[in-house]
């Protein structure tokens, strides 16, 4: 069929093929002018950003003149800082606590609400209740529960015959404050992720593994759990991302203190760019917290890309 | 109810033990969770109504002693929150529009269209993922502070919010895969009777988008409205702030009960599109948290 064709009009062939190549432009043409303003949007505040993060660590700037470069000087400004292996350790102990708590907990508790046959809109409902206030809102009422005197905390504990504790004003308790709250609020996205991937495993595994014998607590080891497995990897990644960039808590609670015991790396950068105004030091402490995340992120992304298979 | 086979196999929920079991985890899920979750914001709801004595008292009452609003007449007078509601609101609404317009275009080409190095975009958007704001968040401050080339200041200024919110590779991808989903045969009959590809956009593609158009939209606006850290840097002047910025700057010169109704005024907003959207948001939620 070709080959008759273009044996028969040579001529229409050649003109064909202009008009082929000029709609594959056009079509260029219109797709990029949809994707302008993503393009634009992406370079100034995404992709630049990332580059210039880089640029910054290896640079002083005071705004007025040039930045300068300055080779590794901002990081050693920033290893010298006494406060700089305190906030990495502190960094940390908030993510280990917050998944001690913040990973085990949604898993059981989704476990659980997906055995109810009742009350289960309600359950889900009141659980992500608190993931939609605004995370300033949450932290502020906290500070309140977590007042030594007339906090609801200190008088529930006084209730039960407790002592008190003094909760953000001590060393060995502010930090755990903080983990409280933020798993209060960030509890419920979890519980439901699982929720709705417990609720794909297909009812025969446990019929099969009941017959065999296995008892409650192997069903959930020898089927729950290597069921879901995947979606508890992402979940523990995604977590150990968001959790090591926590800002929110010890800007509004604590303010870093007592004594620099809730200091966090998120919280330092911002510190020295904004209280020292010494951004070469906060690009510095920006560029390793990226480093370091990116290792967790590119996990991330190998594991979710096999469960999207 | 039809209810799929779970741990517990029906047999054993059947029996007078299973039964005993279940009521009592059902009843105690409910007390904790209620206890957990809602008590936290009833203390809240009724402490607003308490006067600034009441609050002091050891123990503290379960029950405001008066019905009184005046703590939440204060908040919204003290604190101007109808100032800064209304801020957060155009923030807000201006952040969804450039998203829509900026990121539905840019997933209708890179799905539909299928221009040049079009793969090679998407996965340079796609990256941005695994950078987290928070590690670029003094980078992303000079850029607002000193946009380079044009060299304006957008700090103090709507579209230090609006600008950055629409480069939001997590929506590109969710619209993307969702635009994947749509048959060619559609956009091609209306491609035949001559339509250019922004009216397919308009008639064929974005009609049939509804449900992923909802999601991306209920979580643009509700992010903007809870972002704490990007608002607080890039709107430093008291007037233009959000509202949880502005209440937590505020927090510390205003009487307790008063610094309590204007948290409670704050989560309002949420709270309602919480009610109105709840399907649409847990949906969402679930879709980014598989497949994210």
């Amino acid at each position: 069929m070709t080959t008759a064709r273009t044996l028969v009009r040579p001529a229409a062939r050649s003109r064909r093929r202009p008009s082929r190549a000029r709609r594959t432009v056009k079509r260029n043409l219109t797709a990029y002018g949809f994707l302008c303003g993503a393009l634009i949007c992406f370079a100034f505040f995404s992709w630049y950003p990332i580059v210039r993060e880089v640029l910054l660590s290896f640079q002083k700037t005071n705004f007025v003149g040039e930045a300068r470069w300055v080779g590794f000087d901002n990081f050693r400004t920033v290893f010298a800082d006494p406060g700089f292996v305190d906030a990495w350790v502190n960094t940390a102990e908030f993510t280990l606590l917050a998944l001690v708590v913040g990973y085990v907990v949604p898993f059981a508790v989704a476990i659980v609400l997906n055995e109810l046959k009742h009350a289960r809109a309600y359950l889900r409902f009141v659980v992500y209740l608190p993931v939609m206030l605004p995370p300033a809102v949450a932290v502020l009422l906290f500070k309140w529960f977590y007042d030594p005197g007339p906090g609801l905390f200190n008088q529930i504990l006084h209730a039960a015959h407790l002592p008190g504790l003094s909760w953000l004003d001590s060393t060995s308790t502010a930090l755990v404050s903080l983990v409280i709250v933020s798993t209060w609020m960030n509890l419920g996205s979890g519980t439901l992720i699982y929720l709705a991937a417990l609720q794909t495993i297909p009812g025969e595994l446990y019929e099969a593994a009941e017959l065999d014998g296995a008892g409650l607590f192997r069903r959930i080891r020898h089927i729950t759990i290597p069921q879901t497995r995947l979606i508890l990897l992402v979940m523990l990644l995604l977590q150990i991302i968001a959790t090591m960039q926590v800002f929110i808590e010890p800007y509004l609670l604590t303010g870093g203190g007592p004594e620099g015991s809730t200091v966090t790396v998120a919280y330092l950068m911002y510190q020295y760019a904004f209280n020292f105004t010494n951004f070469g030091g906060g690009g510095a402490l920006g560029l390793m917290l990226m480093l370091v995340l990116m290792v967790f992120s590119a996990v991330y992304l190998r594991v979710s890309r096999e469960e999207a298979r | 109810m039809n209810e799929t086979r779970t741990l517990v196999s029906p047999h054993t929920l059947g029996t007078r033990r299973g039964k005993a079991i279940y009521w009592t985890t059902l009843v105690s899920i409910v007390v904790i969770f209620t206890f957990v979750f809602v008590f936290p914001l009833y203390w809240m709801v009724t402490g607003a109504m308490k006067s600034p004595d009441e609050l002091a008292d050891v123990p503290p009452g379960v029950f405001p002693r008066h019905f009184d609003l005046s703590g939440y007449r204060e908040a919204w007078r003290q604190l101007d929150l109808g100032l800064y509601l209304r801020n957060t609101l155009v923030y807000a609404l201006g952040a969804w529009l450039f998203t829509m317009g900026v990121d539905v275009t840019a997933a209708y080409a890179l799905s539909k269209l299928r221009p040049m190095f079009g793969r090679a975009v998407l996965g340079l958007m796609l990256a941005t993922l695994m950078i987290p704001p928070m590690v670029i968040l003094l980078p992303a401050y000079l850029t607002v502070k000193d946009l380079p080339l044009f060299h304006v200041n957008l700090l103090n200024t709507p579209w230090a919010i609006w600008l950055p919110a629409a480069a939001n590779a997590f929506n590109i991808f969710l619209l993307k895969r969702f635009f994947d989903s749509i048959p060619t045969e559609l956009l091609q009959a209306a491609e035949v009777e001559g339509a250019s590809p922004a009216r397919i956009l308009w008639s064929v593609v974005l009609p049939v988008s509804r449900p992923i158009l909802g999601v991306v939209s209920i979580f643009t606006i509700v992010n903007v409205w809870r972002d704490f850290v990007w608002p607080l840097l890039v709107l430093p002047d008291s007037q233009r702030r959000t509202i949880s910025v502005a209440i937590s700057s505020l927090a510390v010169q205003v009487p307790q009960n008063v610094l309590i109704g204007s948290l409670v005024i704050a989560s309002v907003p949420t709270i309602v599109v919480f009610f109105v959207f709840q399907r649409h948001i847990m949906a969402g939620l679930t879709a980014g948290g598989l497949k994210g």
